[in-house]
C-alpha cells in the first residue's frame, strides 16, 4: 500500500499545487477588490450602489458552477475565450469578490461615526481616515467572516474540475477510476483536512495578532 | 478672538440655532449652557465644522474663516468628544502623533517629544503604549485632550466633559481646563452642567430651546 501512495502521490501533489494556486491567486485578488466594494457599497451616490448591489446579487444569487461553466464553455459562443486556468480565475475572483465586498460592508458599517468626525476634525483627509483608521479596524471586524469564505475556498476550487483543470480533485478521481481503488480518494481527502487545517491555525494566529487592541 | 455672527441652523424646517451671535475671547473660557435638545452641541459642531450652517460668519482675529474646509492645514479649533472618540487601534502616543505627522507633516521625533510633553503635563507619564481600551474614563479623556493640543489650535472645544465622569472626576477636569487657561488655552466648553459651568467659565453663553 505504500508502494502505491508513494506511486500516486507526485500526481496528487501536482493536483495540490493547482488548487493552491487558485486558492491564493483569488485571495490575493478578491480580499482588496473586495474592500473596495465593501466601499463603494457604504458611498451615498446611489447609481454605484445599485450597480454594485446588482452584481453582488448575481454573483451570490447563482451558483459558482454555473459561472465558471459560463465562462469557459459560454463565453467562447460569443467569441470571447479564456484559457482553463484564465476562466477559472476570472469566475472565482469575480465571484468571491462579491462575498468579501458584502462582508467588508459589513465591516465599515459598524465603524461609529464618530471615529470619521474625530479624524475629520483632527484634518485628517478621507483616504488617510480609511487607511490608518477604518481599514484596521474593518479588518478586525471582518476577519471571521473571512475566515469562512477561506475556508470555503479551499474546498470551492475542486469545481474547477468541471471546466478540465488539473486540481487535486481530479488527480484523485483519475487514479481512483484507472486502479480501482479507495485509496486516491481518501488521501484527497485527507489533503484537504490539511489544508483547511493549516488556514486555520494562521487564521487563528492572525486573530491572535489582532487582539492586542480591543 | 473668535467671533460668530448671525448663526442660523435648521434641520429641514426645524430651526435649532436662530441668529445667535457669540464672541470668545482670547485665553478665556465660554461655557454654553442649556437644557438638553436645546441645541448646544450643535452649536459646537456647526464651529468644529462638523455641520454646515444655514447662514452665519465666522472670523478669527478678523479674518473669516469656513469651519468645515478640512484642507486647510492651521487648525484653530480643537475637539474632544463627549465620548472622547480614541481609535481603538492605535496606542495612546499613536492617537497622538497621527495627525501631526500626517496632516502637518511635523517630523515624528519632534511630535512625540511634544506629545511627551503634554502627556506629563496631565499626568499621563508611561501611558505612551498603552492602547485605549486600557485606559480608565478619566485617562481617555485626558488623551483626547492631548490628542487635540497635538495639532496646536487656538481654541479648545470640549463637549459635555464631566457626563461620561463619575463626580469625583468632575473637579479633576476642571482643574485640567483651568490649568490649560493658564497656559493661555482659550476654550469654549458645552455643558448642562450649571455648577460646573460657574465654577470655570468666564462667560457664559445660554442657548435656549426655540419653540
Amino acid at each position: 500500500m505504500i508502494q502505491y501512495i508513494q506511486e500516486i502521490l507526485p500526481a496528487l501533489l501536482s493536483g495540490t499545487k493547482m488548487t493552491l494556486s487558485i486558492f491564493f491567486w483569488t485571495l490575493i485578488c478578491s480580499i482588496p477588490l473586495g474592500a473596495l466594494v465593501g466601499l463603494g457599497l457604504i458611498q451615498k451616490f446611489k447609481p454605484l450602489t445599485w450597480l454594485l448591489n446588482f452584481y453582488v446579487w448575481i454573483m451570490r444569487g447563482t451558483p459558482l458552477l454555473l459561472q465558471l461553466i459560463f465562462v469557459f464553455y459560454g463565453l467562447p459562443i460569443i467569441h470571447i475565450v479564456f484559457q482553463r486556468y484564465d476562466a477559472a480565475m476570472f469566475a472565482f475572483i469575480l465571484n468571491y469578490t462579491a462575498y468579501f465586498g458584502e462582508i467588508f460592508r459589513g465591516g465599515f458599517q459598524s465603524v461609529p461615526k464618530g471615529q470619521f468626525e474625530s479624524a475629520k476634525v483632527l484634518r485628517l483627509s478621507y483616504g488617510q481616515t480609511i487607511r490608518k483608521i477604518v481599514i484596521p479596524q474593518v479588518f478586525k471586524i471582518v476577519l471571521p467572516s473571512i475566515g469562512n469564505e477561506v475556508i470555503n475556498l479551499v474546498k470551492d476550487s475542486s469545481l474547477v474540475y468541471v471546466i478540465g483543470l488539473g486540481d487535486l480533485l481530479r488527480a484523485g478521481n483519475v487514479a481512483t477510476a484507472r486502479d480501482v481503488t479507495l485509496l486516491p480518494l481518501i488521501l484527497v481527502g485527507i489533503i484537504y483536512l490539511a489544508l483547511t487545517a493549516v488556514c486555520t491555525i494562521v487564521l487563528k494566529l492572525i486573530e491572535k495578532r489582532e487582539n492586542v487592541w480591543r | 478672538m473668535l467671533e460668530i455672527r448671525n448663526l442660523t441652523k435648521r434641520f429641514g424646517s426645524r430651526t435649532i440655532i436662530d441668529d445667535l451671535s457669540m464672541t470668545v475671547k482670547d485665553n478665556e473660557i465660554v461655557a454654553i449652557v442649556g437644557p438638553s435638545g436645546a441645541g448646544k452641541t450643535t452649536l459646537l459642531r456647526c464651529i468644529t465644522g462638523l455641520e454646515s450652517v444655514n447662514t452665519g460668519e465666522f472670523y478669527w482675529n478678523g479674518t473669516q474663516f469656513d469651519p468645515t474646509n478640512t484642507t486647510q492645514k492651521d487648525t484653530i479649533i480643537g475637539v474632544v468628544f463627549q465620548d472622547y472618540q480614541l481609535f481603538p487601534n492605535l496606542t495612546v502616543l499613536g492617537n497622538i502623533t497621527l495627525a501631526p505627522t500626517m496632516v502637518k507633516k511635523e517630523p515624528m521625533t519632534e511630535v512625540k517629544k511634544y506629545a511627551r510633553e503634554l502627556l506629563s503635563r496631565l499626568g499621563l507619564e508611561g501611558k505612551e503604549d498603552l492602547y485605549p481600551y486600557q485606559l480608565s474614563g478619566g485617562q481617555k479623556q485626558r488623551v483626547a485632550i492631548v490628542r487635540a493640543l497635538a495639532m496646536r489650535p487656538k481654541i479648545l472645544c470640549y463637549d459635555e466633559p464631566t457626563s461620561a465622569l463619575d463626580p469625583a472626576l468632575r473637579d479633576e477636569v476642571a482643574q485640567i481646563i483651568l490649568d490649560l487657561k493658564k497656559q493661555e488655552m482659550t476654550q469654549i466648553v458645552v455643558t448642562h452642567d450649571m455648577d460646573f459651568a460657574k465654577n470655570v467659565a468666564d462667560e457664559i453663553q445660554q442657548v435656549k430651546q426655540i419653540q
